[in-house]
């Protein structure tokens, strides 16, 4: 059963209301829209990769507090990081909070744990992981990505009346 | 008057016994993240009391086959009563005839069958077809692929800030090449209740046709096709205490009759040769292939359920209920109801400031309390209100005070969280 206090834990309300990194940078060297068209939440995430490391990273958006504190925890995380680093905890970070692994075996992750909640809750998993696929689509030269795209781990349509 | 007076006084104009009722749907007793389940997602889906269940249990266990078919036992009471179960939704919304009503998986399966079955053969280029902002996307885009199909145009009536529709501006849109109108009786995303009977005196006299998405409308209110006088109304089954995977059209039998068919199949021909086919008649023209029996019968046990309460006194239960949450909600400072039409069904859709939907949704589910968040399916009624998405409490008639109580607390407990 999800624990859901832990997900909507101070580290993470905190985020969502002082959210860190927040804004658009003048000239990144990638740079990608991303799209949750369940809920149309959008947000931007600029990068800039200097001699192979991220020397700075903001996002901008629309979005859940569960989004925008993960995008907020995301330009944290990987800010000062090799892109590599930060590819493998774009994958640690999917894996875990679609469940596919435990965050006790994702040795990078490290506080981004407290998203692991969300793996309980299968409609709120794009909000978490929007923007990691977002970062992922700047580093991969894709100016738009959305969670609904084939790469998508979880297709989980969230429905309607 | 405050919170309690206005309790006190809505508990004693109720006309239900509400605890009574409750005790028909085995799913209201169950707990969810520890708490008792309070389920606010009506306008989704309704629940199902035990009657309904039991129905299809008997059915299921001793009248199976398929229908219209053998001559053995089974076929002849399945074919039964499944044609029982078509009088009864005939006697629900005062249909003329039991032909005029034709089986559908749901109402979007109606809505695409009038589409087809009407649209294509009667609308043409250059022809337009009136629809309103309240539509559910499920009476906008059947009727945007037969325009971009046939080369007409969508005509839209707007609403006001409550959540009206303007009513001068749809007699406005009127013209010579006015061939349809698509209008929902209730707004799935607002409660707003359209004044479809005028809209449709008002079409009719120009010699245009009508269809009515009923969806929201048959499970709060008696419906009366006859005094309406449209010509095609829609609902679901699942909305009204039945099964998924079944709904009605009810169609006026003289369009019915002219109309082509919408799906090819067994039990919609009367022969086929590889030279011709020769259809039915209606309603079976339009029921191609096995249809869902079960759901049929099942709805049918399920109207015999709401008739026995009494549509009116459903009615008059979730009036109070919305009524009792509105006079809450409003006085909530930072929360705002998004659809304050002065005649509303009992949906209550609102936004708290600082905090999107998603997280609402989230937090009351840890309360065990069941909303709808997003945008309904009415994307052009959230763009109307400048909102991505909203939270939406839709009541039923076996939902209580103590349940819209417990909605506020929970509300109340999100700002919390997030100031």
């Amino acid at each position: 059963m999800a624990d859901y206090k832990s997900l909507y834990q101070e580290v993470i309300l905190d985020h969502n209301k002082k959210p860190r990194n927040y804004g658009t940078i003048e000239c990144p060297s990638h740079h990608a829209v991303g799209h949750n068209p369940l809920c149309g939440d959008h947000i931007t995430v600029d990068v800039v990769v200097d001699e192979g490391r991220i020397s700075n990273i903001a996002f901008q958006g629309e979005s859940c507090a569960i989004c925008k504190a993960s995008a907020s925890m995301m330009t944290t995380s990987v800010k000062g990081k090799t892109r590599e680093e930060a590819e493998t905890l774009i994958q640690e970070f999917l894996a875990m909070t679609t469940g596919r692994v435990p965050h006790e075996a994702c040795p990078h992750i490290g506080r981004l744990a407290v998203f692991s909640g969300v793996k309980d809750l299968p409609t709120r998993v794009k909000c978490a992981i929007l923007p990691w696929h977002t970062l992922n689509g700047a580093f991969n030269a894709v100016g738009t990505t959305s969670t609904e795209a084939d790469a998508d781990p979880m297709q989980t349509p969230i429905g309607d009346a | 008057m405050n919170a309690i007076q206005t309790a006190l006084e809505t508990r004693s104009s109720s006309l239900l016994d509400v605890e009574k009722i409750r005790a028909d749907f085995p799913i209201l007793g169950i707990t969810v993240n520890d708490k008792p389940l309070v389920y606010l997602d009506n306008a989704a889906s309704s629940q199902m009391p035990r009657q309904v269940i039991d129905r299809l249990v008997h059915y299921q266990t001793k009248q199976h086959a398929n229908i219209h078919r053998g001559v053995h036992y089974l076929s002849e009471v399945a074919t039964s009563e499944f044609e029982v179960a078509r009088r009864k939704l005939q006697h629900f919304i005062n249909a003329r005839e039991e032909r005029e009503v034709i089986f559908t998986s749901g109402t979007t399966e109606a809505i695409n069958l009038v589409m087809h079955g009407y649209g294509r053969k009667y609308i043409c280029a250059g022809d337009e077809i009136i629809l309103t902002t309240l539509e559910h996307h499920a009476n906008i885009v059947p009727w945007q692929m037969l325009a971009e199909e046939k080369g007409a145009r969508i005509r839209v009536v707007p609403v006001n800030d409550a959540g009206e529709l303007l009513v001068d501006e749809y007699e406005k849109l009127f013209n010579e090449r006015t061939k349809f109108v698509g209008v929902t009786h209730v707004s799935n995303a607002l409660g707003s209740i359209n004044p479809v009977k005028e809209m449709i005196a008002f079409a009719h006299a120009r010699g245009v046709p009508v269809l009515v998405d009923g969806a929201q409308a048959a499970p709060h209110t008696a419906v009366d096709v006859q005094d309406l006088d449209c010509d095609f109304y829609a609902f679901s089954g699942h909305k009204l205490c039945g099964p998924t995977g079944i709904g009605i059209l009810y169609g006026r039998a003289s369009i019915l009759e002219d109309m082509q068919p919408f799906k090819g199949g067994g039990d919609m021909i009367l022969s086929v040769t590889f030279e011709k086919t020769t259809y039915n008649t209606i309603p079976h023209k339009f029921e191609a292939g096995t249809p869902p029996i079960a759901a049929a019968i099942g709805l049918g046990a399920a109207v015999d359920y709401l008739s026995g309460i009494g549509m009116d006194a459903i009615a008059a239960h979730e009036h109070a209920l919305l009524k009792y949450a509105t006079d809450q909600v409003q006085s909530m400072p930072g929360v705002r109801i998004i659809g304050t039409a002065g005649q509303k069904a009992a949906v209550l859709s609102f936004a708290v400031n600082g905090v999107h939907p998603h997280d609402i949704g989230t937090l009351l589910n840890q309360e065990g309390i069941a909303v709808r968040t997003g945008h309904h399916c009415a994307q052009p009624v959230m763009q109307r209100f400048k909102v991505p998405a909203t939270s939406r409490a839709s009541f039923a008639f076996y939902n209580t005070l103590d349940e819209v109580d417990a909605l506020v607390a929970g509300i109340r407990n999100v700002q919390k969280i997030f100031t």
